[in-house]
């Protein structure tokens, strides 16, 4: 049965392990994944904390229907207390440890405490050991499971590891399965390696039960051939996201050098197409059948023979237009390093380009970065603070602190040219000439990010017929909706539809890319309704299943103003108003975001929430969601 | 046997699905540990190779089974291991050079493919081609032409008249 699956509560200063039922009615009202993660977080981490603290708290997850015939059923989920914004940490990651976790007899992990020397857990069978990890410690991503395979025997074990970056606590460390699965954002390889959990391995053989195996299998086939049928799924198997960057940068809607300009100009070299002179063939994830991440092999040059899998759309910006870089090797070098050492690519772009664009204008000074000539262009210059930052050396132990860290440690005026929201950094899209997309990372629940609630498909000029299909379901909607990604009107039900969206495939453990997010022709509520059906067995209207996602993120909400975020956090940073877009096509050229418009935008974002205008949760709509009560400590 | 099961190795993605959607059929419950075939990987090298039963002409299974419990089965020309007679000794299981009968402990018995009647799950969920149902016969005739094609561009362009008129 999916739904008999345990949480596991690991106290790691006293070794002390608790294997628990989840109580169906948590199952009910937050399905599982990320909705019962912050339920979890929010009732065992008391506010305030230090994050790299023992007293932090890390929930681990696998989805309710990870490892089951839905499509692409591949997701873990990690929350703590972040590092990087002292707020929500929250991060996802495909491969294959959610399915392990399952098939082993657990579907949440609760870690606490932290400590004393490096351990691991190993969770087989519905059995937890705490082991020994000090023959890991100090090894990379890849190595670390290949050394835990090895020492517990058996090849066919998944695990999850932090790398060095992790053990040295750089503060957007991330947690790798596999190659280069991520839980990317926000931190979480550093607070486990505060507490010293250097990995976790698992193993199980245990079924889960298809309430009704044959029309489970029936309709899987018809969803996976539906999607591959669709234009977006085809460019996704044979590109990846990478095929993202072509669009946006000849529009015009990507950073370069930093926020300094909208476009990187003459960039071939590092477009898509690339790839394939490296490209060995391509790798999915569990049950997955868009197999969205290129394997390759650097063909030549100086990185000549490195494998690698991804890379990822963020890294083309990452090693490309960011720090205004046209070397593809590059991409996939820098790509590597960050899976190796278990570090965000993201994060460290930004930060990478801020810190060129602060070196630029003389703010930093050679002086300052202990020699290293961090100029844009320079892809020496990129590899090197890759690996400082990794190893906390040199200008690197200064970005190592993630932006407000490193903000504390830079001259004031380094302040205004840094692009976060809420202390995380964002991708590298300019979001100046689309509203929606600024929205949601200014009120996204972890800080600017592109995956809680990007509205993506509104740069597609739908026609409005078809937006109102997408947007009237499974909650009515009557509002203005626009084809045009320069409006601000219609567009806070647009971002607030999307978070419900995204909410419910984290709490499913499905992949975002088989979802309304790059494709208006994805699953969407019916399709993870008829799922529940067929493989839990459990009976979701569409709408219920909105109401759990919404529950959901109301406690994310409700952790953030309980850690000390107010309506001043929801929003961005002065250079998005003041400085206007100057490249690109003529629809994107010349814009900012208008401050007035913005503020009017937030103030309806508020309204559908059901917040009110300083951004908190109104007692009815905290009652109609069953959450006036929290922390109810039921798990 | 008329059809058989042919791997593409560098088609697979190593997503497991067919694993999955193997004992999703068999079981009624998803667990790569209960399905008959299995994607065995080298992550480090991304290299990934979907075992299963080979259907030997000669198989070894057979030949050790002290309670003639492998049989072909006529129209599929699959072996397929008669559960009455079997007595779980698990001697096939050592026998098997591809390691793919293995020993489902749900159903506690011996399992390997048996080509689902004829209609193969995992080929028929296998977007990315790499396993495919094909004509025995001619199975080998597709890798044939794109090996040939190889030598024949490179043929085309040195030897332009190949009718060796001169």
């Amino acid at each position: 049965m999916a739904l008999n699956r345990k949480c596991a509560i690991v106290d790691l200063s006293t070794g002390e392990i608790q294997i628990k039922e989840i109580p169906r009615e948590l199952r009910e009202k937050y399905l599982g994944g990320r909705g019962l993660d912050i339920y979890l977080l929010f009732n065992h981490l008391q506010p305030g904390v230090d994050p790299l603290g023992p007293d932090n708290v890390c929930c681990i997850s696998a989805g309710l229907l990870s490892g089951t015939p839905a499509s692409a059923s591949a997701r873990t989920h990690i929350m703590a207390k972040s590092p990087l914004t002292g707020l929500l940490g929250s991060s996802n990651m495909g491969g294959f440890f959610a399915p392990e976790l399952r098939f082993a007899g657990f579907d949440h992990l609760v870690i606490k405490g932290a400590a004393e020397k490096p351990v691991y857990l190993w969770i087989h069978n519905e059995k937890i050991e705490i082991r020994d990890a000090s023959k890991l410690w100090g090894s990379d991503t890849f190595k670390t499971q290949e050394l835990v395979r090895e020492e517990l025997g058996d090849e066919e074990i998944k695990a999850l590891t932090i790398g060095t970056a992790g053990e040295n606590l750089v503060r957007f460390a991330n947690v790798i399965t596999g190659h280069k699965n991520a839980a990317g954002r926000t931190g979480m390889g550093a607070v486990l390696g505060s507490k010293k959990l250097k990995a976790i391995a698992v193993r199980g053989t245990g079924g889960i039960d298809i309430a009704d195996p044959e029309e489970a299998l029936k309709y899987d086939q018809k969803v996976c051939k539906d999607i591959v049928s669709t234009k977006f799924g085809q460019i996704m198997q044979r590109w990846g996201t990478m095929f993202i960057y072509g669009v946006t940068n000849s529009t015009g809607l990507v950073r370069s050098r930093n926020f300094m300009d909208n476009q990187l100009p003459e960039s071939e070299a590092i477009e898509c197409e690339n790839i394939d002179d490296h490209s060995v063939g391509t790798a999915g994830c569990f049950g997955c059948q868009l197999h969205c991440r290129h394997r390759y092999i650097i063909k030549e040059g100086p990185y000549a023979g490195t494998y690698g899998e991804g890379p990822e759309y963020s890294t083309q910006g990452v090693y490309g237009a960011e720090p205004d870089c046209r070397d593809f090797p590059t991409i996939l070098y820098g790509n590597h390093l960050c899976n190796k050492y278990g570090m965000d690519t993201l994060e460290l772009g930004s930060l990478v380009a801020w810190a060129m664009e602060l070196y630029e204008k003389g703010i930093i000074t050679k002086e300052d970065t202990g020699g290293l000539e961090l100029e844009f262009g320079s892809t020496e210059a990129l590899i090197e603070v890759t690996h400082q930052i990794a190893n906390r050396e040199g200008f690197g132990d200064v970005l190592a602190d993630g932006v407000k860290g490193a903000m504390a440690r830079l001259p004031d005026e380094a302040a205004r040219y840094c692009v976060h929201v809420k202390g995380l950094s964002n991708l590298h899209s300019d979001e100046r000439p689309t509203p929606s997309l600024a929205l949601g990372i200014a009120t996204s629940t972890r800080g600017s990010d592109h995956l809680r609630s990007r509205p993506a498909i509104d740069i597609y000029h739908l026609p409005e017929k078809v937006l109102r299909k997408i947007y009237g379901f499974p909650v009515p909607y009557d509002g203005p909706l626009t084809s045009e990604f320069s409006d601000y009107e219609g567009k806070p039900w647009q971002v607030f539809w999307h978070e419900m969206c995204y909410m419910a495939v984290d709490c499913l453990g499905v992949c975002k890319f088989h979802t309304v997010f790059l494709s208006p022709n994805m699953p969407a509520f019916r399709e993870f309704s008829r799922w529940l059906k067929l493989i839990v067995g459990i009976d979701k209207t569409p709408a219920e299943i909105w109401e759990s996602a919404e529950r959901a993120y109301n406690l994310e909400r409700l952790f953030n103003i309980r850690e000390g975020a107010t309506r001043e956090d929801d929003w961005l940073v002065d250079r998005y108003f003041d400085e206007k877009t100057t490249l690109g096509l003529k629809m994107v050229r010349d814009k900012s975001i208008d401050r007035e418009k913005f503020r009017g935008m937030i103030d309806e974002y508020y309204h559908h929430h059901g917040w009110d205008l300083n951004g908190n949760p109104k007692a009815e709509t905290m009652k109609r969601l069953g959450i006036e009560h929290e922390p109810s400590r039921v798990l | 046997m008329p059809k058989m099961i042919t791997i593409t190795q560098k088609a697979c993605t190593g997503c497991r699905q067919c694993e999955m959607v193997c004992s999703v059929k068999h079981t009624g419950t998803s667990n790569p540990a209960r399905a008959r075939i299995h994607v065995v990987k080298w992550e480090a090298e991304g290299f990934y190779l979907p075992m299963l039963c080979q259907q030997c002409l000669e198989p070894a299974c057979a030949a050790v089974c002290p309670k003639d419990a492998i049989s072909r089965d006529r129209e599929l020309g699959s072996m397929v291991v008669d559960y009455d007679r079997c007595i779980g000794c698990k001697m096939c299981v050592m026998a098997c050079p591809f390691g793919s009968m293995g020993v489902d402990m749900g159903e506690e018995h011996v399992i390997k493919c048996d080509l689902c009647d004829g209609d193969p799950t995992c080929v028929n969920f296998c977007e990315a081609a790499a396993l495919k149902y094909e004509d025995t016969e001619t199975a080998n005739l597709s890798m044939q032409r794109a090996s040939a094609k190889r030598f024949s561009e490179l043929m085309r362009t040195s030897t332009p008249d190949l009718t060796g008129v001169e």
